[in-house]
């Protein structure tokens, strides 16, 4: 009957904006790539700008599966491991004569596998995720190990590394081929977030998997669905990360769990889980990939690079925290 | 009595935002008795002894106390500790994974310096124990210990702080007969070594059998202080006093007209608690028929909660035994999943715990357990959302500007009206409803009882557990009355009275 939406008692405008912490990375993003351009004069070259591009596009989309995996409160240490296996499965495939169209599939299966794994063991036996994941990539870092015996793979055929390495013409616009794929997950992984039942349990579950439960909903089962997503997302980043790099190494992607972790905390996705968002991530991402492009430009000792990257990570949680209690009061 | 009150609280008045929880209350215990304080849920007891803990620190009410004759002004538990208050609460507050030792001395350490003298510590805890009469090895784990034991440490513990008040609230809540005895027992033991002893419990035979003295406590106010030695205390005056108050006409009229088929029937229902690791429902018998309210009465702990869940599918991880029939067939219900698709809903009576997720919005939080009827392909469908919540806000009253809002900034009869609206959206044949009423004001509650009445005219069946005896008598066509997991009575409307289920639901 009444559809009076309209007659809100919204909270202020601008309390609206402050209260997205997106909008706070972005900003904090353009204040960082002015004060870059100002500095080195070839910030916002147009090569730097594209490397930039594929650089972040597949450590993102990597990003939005760990993502999704903190949305519901869990967390996920093995998406570098499976990011090296993907890549090599593919890789190894690929040398061995198979077409394109079955190695990189196989290969997103096998992340997809892996995710599947942790998912059960998190949710149908109920298993701290930190203690999952943390096996779970030791034991697929071994696999890509004992799979490669410990040797890179090169010679990946050139409609492989077109996947990361080309250009599209979008219009005017000559855009790396990564960059689409990254835009074309978001916008699915968004879709799922935002207008799907599952996306609906996803962010619930995160806030009250008690009351998710007491309102029938199995929650295990979201549990073993996201963090299935998770690996097969790791998968596709890692694909794209191989044939972007042209190699694939058993000791790729070393670390960049906890990279991933960070980009979705930067970008506003909460450890506690319930709260986040796939244009957070992306920010997260970017804001850190601009950071060390930053610091390369600038001729930063790459030892000071490391520690200059984890100081962020605490100055923006910290700068989050601060905001929060200042809205919440 | 003549001896000089130990204790002396004044005037006491404690207000929380639009209620009084304590009018105006007194309260003296007098230097070696053992003193109860009794009263139905929300007489104010708990609430009382926070007061004089100092959980609710000096300034946040009104009145005195006075310990041994000096006005006592706490900031905090830790306050009321060093003035020789010792509260043990129905949860215990010890750590399972360490030894009873070292919960014994937890925060108040034999040291030397910075070193724990733990010689010293196991020898004091021995001596702790054995005067409580507990013969467990002071290195054992308490998680290892049941839970009758694991109180009388709580008492060693609080027996090792040099105490002058000790207060226990339903300590024999969670304890079987013996336990309880024995419980008993210890208690006149430390009365005749001079500890004073104030105890709140619901088992009345309990009261009769160790108290010297009780103060009744009905609506926040006190209504008399009964002294044993005198002949004052009997369960039929103690009863008469706790219920005592006219039971108001704020209860919709509605004709109990004959009921249908039975819905729902479970017989010979067990169910047992891994987490607390003891049955907690012994061979529980009822029905629902259709069009019915069953009222549910029973005090907190008795297992009303726990009967409704159990039904309910378990979320909590009961193990249940017995026959469980919905409309005539026998049925098992793996998780809530299988009960809602049965057509059983339940409303918790934990609004702001597992009943709403507070930080979404009203539309979110009414569609999350049928979230499938307003999406098509597992899309939701945004528009049928807000055209559904926009529905149950108009025929609930549900007052908020957009179904939109948070249901944090909702007031607790609106949160309320928001659980039913979840569940009424499942469309169930059977609602359970766990205190619909706890927390919210009388005009949000007679909207609530005017609903329950409209549902049952429509067919609906209502299993309504409720506290407020008022409210059970004044909603029901029949009652069953739960007390320590059993049921221990039902009654047609027409023959419960107050002092019966009260009767009843202490036995």
């Amino acid at each position: 009957m009444a559809r009076d939406v309209a007659t809100s008692t919204s909270p202020p405008r601008w309390r609206l904006l402050v209260a997205r912490q997106e909008l706070v990375i972005l900003a904090l993003l353009l204040l960082v790539s002015a004060g870059l351009s100002l500095l080195t004069g070839n910030f916002f070259a147009a090569t730097n700008l594209l490397n930039l591009a594929r650089n972040v596009s597949w450590f993102a989309v990597a990003a939005f599966g760990v993502g999704m995996v903190i949305l519901i409160g869990g967390i996920d240490l093995s998406s570098g491991a499976v990011m090296a296996l993907a890549g090599l499965a593919s890789a190894l495939l690929l040398q061995l004569g198979l077409p394109i169209w079955l190695a990189v599939p196989v290969g997103l299966l096998s992340g997809a596998l892996v995710g599947l794994c942790n998912g059960v063991l998190v949710g149908m036996f109920n298993t701290p995720p930190f203690i999952v994941t943390l096996g779970m990539m030791g034991v697929v870092r071994g696999m890509t190990f004992s799979l490669s015996a410990g040797r890179p793979v090169r010679d990946l055929p050139p409609a492989f590394r077109a996947l990361g390495q080309d250009d599209v013409w979008v219009g005017p616009l000559l855009v790396p081929l990564p960059l689409l794929t990254m835009v074309g997950v978001a916008l699915l992984v968004s879709l799922l977030l935002r207008s799907t039942v599952l996306g609906r349990y996803i962010y619930t579950l995160g806030r009250d998997e008690r009351a998710l439960q007491v309102a029938g909903v199995r929650t295990e089962r979201i549990k073993v669905v996201v963090y299935t997503f998770s690996g097969l997302l790791a998968a596709c980043g890692g694909i794209i990360m191989t044939s972007w790099l042209g190699v694939a190494a058993p000791t790729a992607a070393a670390d960049y769990e906890l990279d991933i972790i960070a980009a979705a905390v930067i970008g506003g996705t909460s450890l506690f889980g319930g709260e986040g968002s796939v244009f957070g991530v992306v920010l997260g991402a970017l804001l850190m990939q601009v950071v060390r492009t930053g610091m390369v430009l600038l001729g930063f000792p790459t030892y000071l690079q490391v520690g200059a990257i984890g100081m962020m990570i605490m100055l923006v949680v910290l700068i989050d925290n601060f905001r929060r209690r200042r809205l919440s009061r | 009595m003549n001896t000089p009150p130990i204790l002396e609280m004044r005037g006491i008045t404690k207000e929380f935002p639009g209620v009084k929880a304590l009018d105006n209350v007194s309260f003296r215990v007098a230097q070696g008795e053992i003193h109860c304080l009794v009263g139905e849920n929300g007489a104010g007891k708990s609430t009382l002894m926070k007061v004089l803990s100092g959980v609710y620190p000096h300034g946040t009410y009104s009145g005195d106390i006075l310990l041994n004759g000096q006005v006592q002004s706490y900031r905090g538990i830790r306050d009321s500790e060093h003035a020789g208050i010792a509260i043990i609460y129905q949860e215990l507050a010890l750590i399972p994974e360490l030894t009873v030792y070292e919960n014994i001395f937890l925060g108040n350490e034999i040291r030397n310096g910075p070193i724990v003298n733990w010689n010293e510590t196991i020898k004091r805890a021995g001596e702790m124990l054995a005067k409580v009469r507990l013969k467990v090895n002071p290195a054992a784990k308490i998680k290892d210990l049941g839970v009758g034991k694991q109180q009388l440490v709580e008492i060693a513990k609080a027996l090792s702080r040099n105490i002058k008040l000790l207060i226990l609230d339903e300590p024999t809540a969670a304890l079987n007969e013996d336990d309880s005895a024995n419980l008993l027992d210890l208690l006149r033991g430390l009365r005749d070594q001079g500890v004073t002893c104030i105890m709140i419990s619901h088992k009345l035979k309990e009261v009769l059998a160790i108290a010297d003295t009780v103060t009744v406590l009905r609506d926040g106010q006190t209504i008399c202080t009964l002294d044993a030695h005198k002949g004052e205390v009997s369960e039929g005056a103690l009863i008469k006093h706790m219920v005592g108050r006219e039971i108001d006409n704020i209860y919709p009229q509605r004709e109990h007209k004959q009921p249908g088929d039975v819905v729902l029937e479970v017989r010979g229902w067990n169910a047992y608690d891994p987490a607390l690791g003891r049955e907690i429902l012994h061979n529980v018998s009822m029905n629902v028929r259709r069009g019915e309210i069953v009222g549910v009465a029973g005090l907190m702990g008795s297992g009303r909660t726990e009967l409704a869940l159990s039904i309910f599918g378990n979320p909590l991880g009961y193990q249940v035994k017995g026959e469980l029939r919905v409309k005539g067939e026998q049925r098992s219900f793996r998780d809530p999943e299988a009960a809602i698709k049965a057509g059983v809903a339940y409303v918790t009576e934990d609004r702001k715990g597992n009943g709403l997720i507070l930080i979404q919005d009203v539309k979110e939080n009414i569609t999350l357990a049928n979230l499938q009827a307003i999406a098509k392909n597992s899309m939701i469908d945004g528009n049928a959302e807000i055209k559904v919540a926009n529905e149950y806000r108009t025929s609930l009253n549900i007052k908020t500007p957009t179904v939109e809002q948070r249901v944090s900034n909702l007031s607790g009869g609106n949160q309320q009206k928001v659980c039913l609206g979840k569940w009424l959206f499942v469309k169930p044949d059977l609602l359970i409803l766990d205190e619909p009423t706890r927390g919210i004001d009388v005009g949000a509650k007679y909207e609530i009882y005017t609903l329950m009445n409209r549902l049952v005219e429509q067919g609906m069946s209502i299993i309504m557990i409720s506290s407020e005896l008022p409210e059970v008598l004044g909603m029901s066509d029949r009652v069953y009355i739960v007390s320590s997991g059993r049921i221990t009575g039902e009654l047609p409307i027409a023959e419960a009275t107050p002092e019966k289920v009260m009767h009843l639901a202490t036995n």
